[in-house]
């Protein structure tokens, strides 16, 4: 167990040396969130009115946060199913390491790197006018929630990677699901707007759940979500917590699984 | 001692639709090369993936240094190394990287494996390039280094899957070195090759293998003692086909072998020069003027064509 975690680790100091000698990488995927933080506080921030002091800024941050951390599930899946189409996956296989440090090792890496987006996002958003309004402490549990989801989705991220073994083709396919998924979702504008049966895929989306556990952490009132009384808009951290849960007790045992016959 | 032993692997893919290995057995002796030689799809991979502990067979059994690959996989893990087909290294990271981090994932503490890294750098001449990225590496120097990755914990048996293919000759030159220097210290080594100087210039043994069976094995030598001494080999222009190869079985008594895009027609002869004569006076009696004639040792190539009935290469290409 305890080699099992130093291997682990091992796998995501070797993530983090990456980012360090190709650190475009890193660049590009903190600009990206800041780029959308800036597109849609000027863009839409005028024309959304949102009821609430602070402006759209304020429900607009908790949405950027969890769609930057989903986005980051195409980065595991394509960096995964590149380490398999290199064999690299093969030379891991085959050394006295514990079968789980490899995609451990590398949800954890991702996590780090998610924590640097969400410091640079977090400072972007601050200059543009966003100021949450509640406890440091409840702030801080905020970030700590949108670690943990995007560490459950990761797991995900691993899950593609080896099914599909193919960096580009799994990349667009994460694309293909995530961009829906953060758009039909209370994470840029009312769900009141769309279709009736949309809203409930809206109301149910765990990106929406996670968006409003967010706006409630920092302080706001949900009104983007809040189209009926129902269980994720009344309860959204309670239902995040249960869709990340999920998400791991599935993908964990199957990414697992998938690893250790990924030959066979 | 047999170092590695595998006996009566059976491995089928897509639900038994292909059959990778039927019913393959073979050892090498400890401090010994082996050579799997065959095509592409004879099995090659599919043997070391199973020795490896990558793969489970269907049925059969294999152990390596004495332990059973299926029933205790970790504890083959750690006397085992191995270097695929692709340099499975992490091409972003450089040699330096790379070695360090698969010292420290053998568990040798963080000084050690440092230790390692630039021994082996040093004794795979990388170490000018040691701080350079893989991707930057030209292609032999990546198999030398996913080669010295395997080396880490100097491993009891090595395998080494087709460690030349697609490297240029030069490369391939440098990389038959090193396996050289590696066999001089002793280690165990299967091989596997679709290139039959390969085998040839580094095996003690030769397994040949097709359709997933081994289907001859021996030294190189007792190998082509098999398809019997020299061959003759005639090449002649295209309208002179016909009457050459009835001149050539007449008188080496065997069935010729025509190579028609070289135009070649070759076949054994058990009396040498005088053969190579009568052919000649034979061919200017019927007034063909061979464009190039020889007399040849038998080949690899020719151990598999009378083996398979086809030829390495060929398949090796489809």
């Amino acid at each position: 167990m305890k080699n099992a975690i130093a291997d682990a680790l091992i796998i995501t100091k070797r993530q983090l040396l990456q980012l360090a000698r190709v650190p475009e990488v890193l660049i590009f995927s903190t600009i990206q969130p800041v780029m959308f933080v800036l597109l849609f506080r000027f863009v839409f921030g005028g024309s959304i009115s949102t009821g609430q002091p602070g402006g759209y800024v304020q429900l607009l941050m908790p949405g950027i946060f969890v769609q930057t951390v989903a986005f980051t599930l195409a980065a595991t899946a394509s960096g995964l199913a590149e380490d398999m189409k290199k064999g690299l996956i093969d030379r891991f296989r085959s050394l006295p390491i514990a079968r789980s440090a490899l995609v451990v090792g590398r949800t954890l890496g991702d996590s780090l790197l998610n924590i640097l987006v969400l410091v640079v996002m977090a400072a972007a958003g601050f200059a543009v006018g966003w100021r949450p309004t509640a406890s440091v402490l409840s702030v801080f549990s905020a970030f700590v929630f949108l670690l943990l989801f995007g560490y459950a989705l990761s797991w995900t991220g691993i899950y593609a990677g080896l099914a599909v073994r193919d960096a580009r083709t799994v990349q667009n396919v994460s694309f293909l699901i995530t961009f829906p998924m953060t758009f039909l979702s209370n994470a840029f504008a009312p769900t009141t707007g769309m279709p009736k049966a949309l809203q409930y895929v809206a109301e149910w989306n765990p990106v929406s759940t996670m968006v409003a556990a967010c706006r409630q952490l920092f302080g706001l009132e949900n009104q983007f979500g809040a189209t009926a009384n129902s269980f994720p808009s009344q309860h959204p951290l309670t239902t995040s917590i249960f869709y990340m849960i999920l998400i791991m007790v599935i993908f964990i045992p199957l990414s697992v699984r998938k690893y250790k016959n990924s030959s066979n | 001692m047999k170092s590695v032993i595998a006996q009566h692997l059976v491995k089928t893919y897509r639900d038994g639709e292909v059959k990778a290995l039927d019913d393959l057995s073979l050892d090498v002796e400890e401090g010994t090369v082996l050579s799997v030689l065959g095509p592409n799809g004879a099995g090659k991979t599919t043997t070391v993936r199973i020795l490896a502990t990558l793969l489970k067979p269907d049925s059969g059994s294999a152990s390596v240094a004495g332990i059973d690959v299926i029933k205790h996989p970790d504890k083959v893990r750690e006397l085992i190394g191995l270097s695929g087909q692709y340099a499975a290294v992490d091409e972003t990271l450089t040699g330096w990287d790379n070695l360090v981090m698969f010292g420290r994932l053998y568990h040798l503490g963080k000084q050690a494996s440092i230790k390692r890294a630039e021994d082996l750098l040093e004794r795979f001449s990388l170490t000018d390039s040691a701080r350079r990225p893989i991707k930057t590496y030209s292609g032999g120097m990546r198999r030398r280094l996913d080669l010295a990755a395997s080396l880490i914990v100097q491993p009891k048996v090595l395998f080494l899957d087709e460690p030349t293919t697609g490297l240029d000759p030069r490369g391939r030159q440098e990389m038959w070195g090193v396996i050289e220097e590696l066999v001089k210290g002793g280690v165990t080594l299967l091989l596997t090759t679709q290139y039959l100087e390969e085998a040839d210039q580094l095996a003690d043994e030769i397994a040949v293998i097709d359709h997933g069976k081994v289907i001859a094995r021996g030294t190189s030598d007792a190998l082509k003692s098999q398809v019997g001494g020299e061959r003759l080999e005639v090449i002649v222009d295209a309208a002179h086909i016909a009457p050459t190869t009835a001149i050539i079985e007449k008188i080496s008594g065997q069935k010729a072998h025509l190579d028609e895009a070289l135009r070649k027609i070759s076949a054994p002869v058990s009396t040498g020069s005088l053969a190579l004569m009568d052919v000649l006076r034979a061919l200017d009696d019927a007034k063909i003027h061979p464009l190039d004639i020889a007399l040849k040792r038998p080949s690899l190539d020719d151990v598999f064509m009378s083996l398979t009935g086809h030829a390495a290469e060929e398949e090796a290409k489809a």
